[in-house]
């Protein structure tokens, strides 16, 4: 018998395993070739660009190329005294060449960047050395300034041998080495970035949550009322979706600012006085109002889909079983649509944690988000290496609290329809 | 303890969805303590309509429901203590076995072991001890159609109300569950309200019927009087098989009739809603009533043509064209005696006035 032996052959004689991959190979080639420029796609417009995002943030090449020898040779140096006389050497040929090809303005304008006082003694060694002597050029480049010889300078130096740096993610949540090499915060005064992580996070959670409550009755009325009225509400929900963005957020604007037809409606009943309108556009009023109604049909649907599957005999069977119609509905329904919740507010929550558009017009100055800053530093400073940093920081929380939900609900309870 | 008769009374009970058609009519229905009454009826007669409002999910348009002598249409369902099973069963997915018949101990207040014993109790007499803590995805669909009926009886109601509880089953089980169910209504002596369009499921369980055809209950009563002595030609067509000849009627007597057919033929026949000379009805007889070649005496003999023969194993069909009627069927035991039964011969068929009743025409 083949079994006996471990493998089953096909009446050919063939092993039936071979036969099979053989049998699936076409297949498995067709299917390949099917998803290939998805795929293609994928990794050019997705993978590719996030790859270089990563690299682009931590990328601190610049300097570690413009001093090779200097760098070489600080390997041996322990940076408790003055460097031995080899990295002058070597720091001395590596400066004269970035004269030569002019680039040792860029060099003092990194050095600064690290500490404070590089560029005029720089500038200083750079008119003296053209006199130099050949040998001892610890003794001359001492000499040119007082500077060279504090053990500090050489120490800032040194920290600009790496060719990668967390810096700019220290930034993002403004923190920094310090010339000790210690990573502390910022003043208290100059912590920008922390407010706006924490502003988003509140922002994206409260967005969910009032999407949330207003998103279940609804959808519960979709999947409950007859086909005619359902269909009619379906396309009330869906209409924001056919509107562009921009004008959504326009109209937001119309309605909600200080001359606008919300507060005069409030005037109109009495419920402000007309002199202290409130403001309800450029602040976070705006935002919550705007990204609330923009982002309801993300949390509708998927609270639609699963409601849907729901057998109205269940809640009768709560019923009939003894519960009121609240215990049917707490004990029985809920449950069932904790799927539907868990979808919804995912996607909600991740939507608004890097909402731009909407922030950027609405928002004001108390009602913008990282993205917003995130978009400032790639068109106004262009410190893009920033901005990849940044965004990479969003991405990285995002797929945070993707694992945190997958670990308190779990991924195979979402059920998006 | 004397039975209460009128446990459930429907009084006059309409029931409208639009106001414009009634799909319940004027329902006057009395059911006993500890009865097993079948509603039965095709689809949109009715019968789940009734079931709903005694549940308390419809509300009778007018009239008034009684239980116990207690009105209840301002009672709501939770309130009732009525059991239900449903159509697809209705367990609650999220729910494993045991939290599903704990469900209306726990609305109920009990104590932690009270609920323990009732569901073991109950879990038994389904013989689903062992259950649980499966969830009831992991279920046969009988094993879930036994937890249902485990959890609609484990906090003790007096009524029990069913939703063609079956449907969903195959055949076979759907037998099984019948004797089951039917044992379990036994055993315990809860009133039993049962709805099905099947009607030998209603014949085999029920202590009585009620038929539902358009909004009306057609005939009330026990199974064999059902099948037996249908009261209109809706019921004797809905129960069972049936051999019908339409004509008028043309000698009226007290407990007989003769009755002319289309082609002139004149049979005898059983006068059940039928009452002068002239009237128009259709005559019913059940295909087993009639032999073929008998030595026994009849009022009724024909000859018939064999259009058509099927065997069944134990018995077999016969399709004849009889009296003008080519869907005549007869029933032929399978035995040595009727070898001849070959398409295209005549035989002799013959039947008891008795058993033709003539009803009111179709």
């Amino acid at each position: 018998m083949s079994s006996e032996t471990g493998k089953i052959l096909t009446t050919d004689g063939i092993p039936l395993e071979v036969s099979l991959k053989k049998a699936e190979r076409k297949n498995k080639i067709k299917a390949f070739l099917l998803v290939a420029p998805l795929l293609l796609f994928l990794l050019i417009t997705y993978i590719f660009p996030i790859g270089d995002m990563l690299m682009r943030s931590v990328d601190d090449k610049m300097v570690t190329e413009m001093l090779p020898k200097t760098f070489k040779s600080m390997e041996k140096w322990d940076g408790k005294e003055l460097p031995p006389e080899e990295v002058f050497e070597s720091f001395y040929l590596d400066f004269q060449k970035l004269v030569e090809e002019k680039r040792d303005g860029k060099l003092s304008t990194q050095l600064n960047y690290t500490k404070n006082g590089f560029k005029s003694i720089l500038k200083k060694l750079r008119r003296k050395a053209k006199n130099f002597e050949e040998g001892n050029y610890k003794e001359q480049i001492m000499a040119v300034h007082k500077r060279w010889a504090d053990v500090e300078y050489w120490r800032a130096i040194q920290r600009r041998a790496p060719a990668y740096t967390s810096q700019k993610y220290l930034k993002g949540i403004d923190m920094y080495k310090n010339e000790e090499g210690k990573i502390v915060s910022v003043e208290e005064d100059r912590r920008v970035h922390r407010i706006l992580w924490l502003r988003t996070l509140e922002i994206a959670f409260f967005v969910t949550l009032l999407c949330f409550l207003m998103a279940y009755p609804i959808a519960h009325l979709l999947a409950t009322l007859p086909m005619k009225y359902s269909n009619l509400l379906m396309i009330c929900v869906l209409l924001p979706f056919w509107t562009s963005l921009l004008v959504r957020t326009a109209s937001w604007m119309i309605l909600l600012q200080q001359q606008g037809v919300v507060n005069d409606f409030f005037v109109m009943i009495g419920l402000v006085a007309d002199d202290s309108r409130p403001e309800m556009m450029f602040n976070k009023t705006g935002t919550y109002v705007a990204m609330t109604q923009i982002l309801l049909p993300f949390m509708v649907l998927p609270l639609y889909s699963v409601m849907k599957t729901i057998s109205p005999s269940l809640m009768r069977a709560g019923k009939s079983l003894g519960g009121t119609p609240f215990v049917a509905f707490w004990k029985v329904y809920f449950p069932l649509t904790i799927p539907g919740i868990g979808a919804g507010c995912l996607l909600v929550f991740i939507l608004a944690i890097g909402y731009y558009i909407t922030p950027a017009l609405v928002g004001g100055a108390s009602g913008t988000l990282i993205s917003n800053q995130i978009a400032f530093h790639m068109k106004s400073t262009l410190d893009w290496s920033f901005a990849s940093a940044m965004g990479l920081m969003l991405l990285a929380g995002v797929l945070a609290i993707y694992w945190v939900y997958n670990k308190l609900v779990g991924v195979d309870n979402i059920k998006l329809g | 303890m004397s039975k209460n008769l009128d446990f459930v009374k429907f009084d006059k009970v309409d029931k409208s969805y639009d106001g414009k058609v009634l799909v319940v009519k004027d329902l006057n229905l009395d059911i006993a303590e500890g009865e097993f009454i079948t509603m039965l009826g095709p689809s949109g007669s009715g019968k789940t309509t009734c079931l709903m409002m005694l549940a308390g999910f419809e509300t009778p348009t007018n009239g008034e429901i009684y239980l116990d002598k207690n009105p209840i249409s301002n009672i709501p369902p939770h309130k009732r203590g009525i059991g239900m099973v449903f159509q697809n069963y209705a367990l609650f997915p999220h729910m494993t076995v045991y939290e599903n018949l704990a469900f209306p101990l726990k609305v109920r207040k009990f104590q932690k072991d009270e609920i323990d014993k009732k569901v073991d109790k109950a879990l038994s007499m389904v013989s689903l001890s062992g259950f649980e803590h499966r969830m009831p995805g992991q279920l046969s669909g009988g094993q879930q159609q036994r937890v249902a009926v485990a959890r609609s009886l484990v906090f003790d109601p007096q009524l029990v109300l069913m939703d063609e509880p079956l449907g969903a089953l195959d055949k076979n089980l759907r037998e099984s569950m019948q004797y089951e169910i039917k044992h379990i209504h036994e055993s315990i002596g809860v009133t039993v309200v049962y709805v099905t369009h099947d009607q030998s499921e209603a014949l085999t369980m029920s202590n009585r019927i009620a038929v539902f055809n358009d909004g009306k209950v057609q005939q009330l009563s026990s199974p064999d009087k059902l099948y037996e002595e249908p009261v209109n030609s809706f019921v004797a067509e809905f129960i069972g098989e049936n051999n019908t000849f339409a004509g008028q009627v043309t000698n009226m007597s007290k407990d007989q009739c003769k009755v002319k057919l289309s082609d002139g033929t004149e049979i005898i026949a059983n006068p059940v809603s039928v009452t002068s000379n002239g009237d128009k009805t259709t005559v019913s007889l059940r295909p087993e009533r009639a032999l073929i070649n008998t030595k026994e005496k009849m009022d009724n003999n024909f000859k018939g043509k064999i259009e058509e023969v099927i065997y069944h194993g134990d018995h077999t069909r016969v399709r004849l064209d009889l009296l003008g009627n080519k869907e005549f069927i007869l029933k032929v035991p399978n035995s040595s005696a009727n070898m001849d039964i070959k398409m295209g011969n005549q035989i002799n068929v013959s039947w008891n006035s008795h058993d033709a009743r003539a009803l009111d025409p179709k």
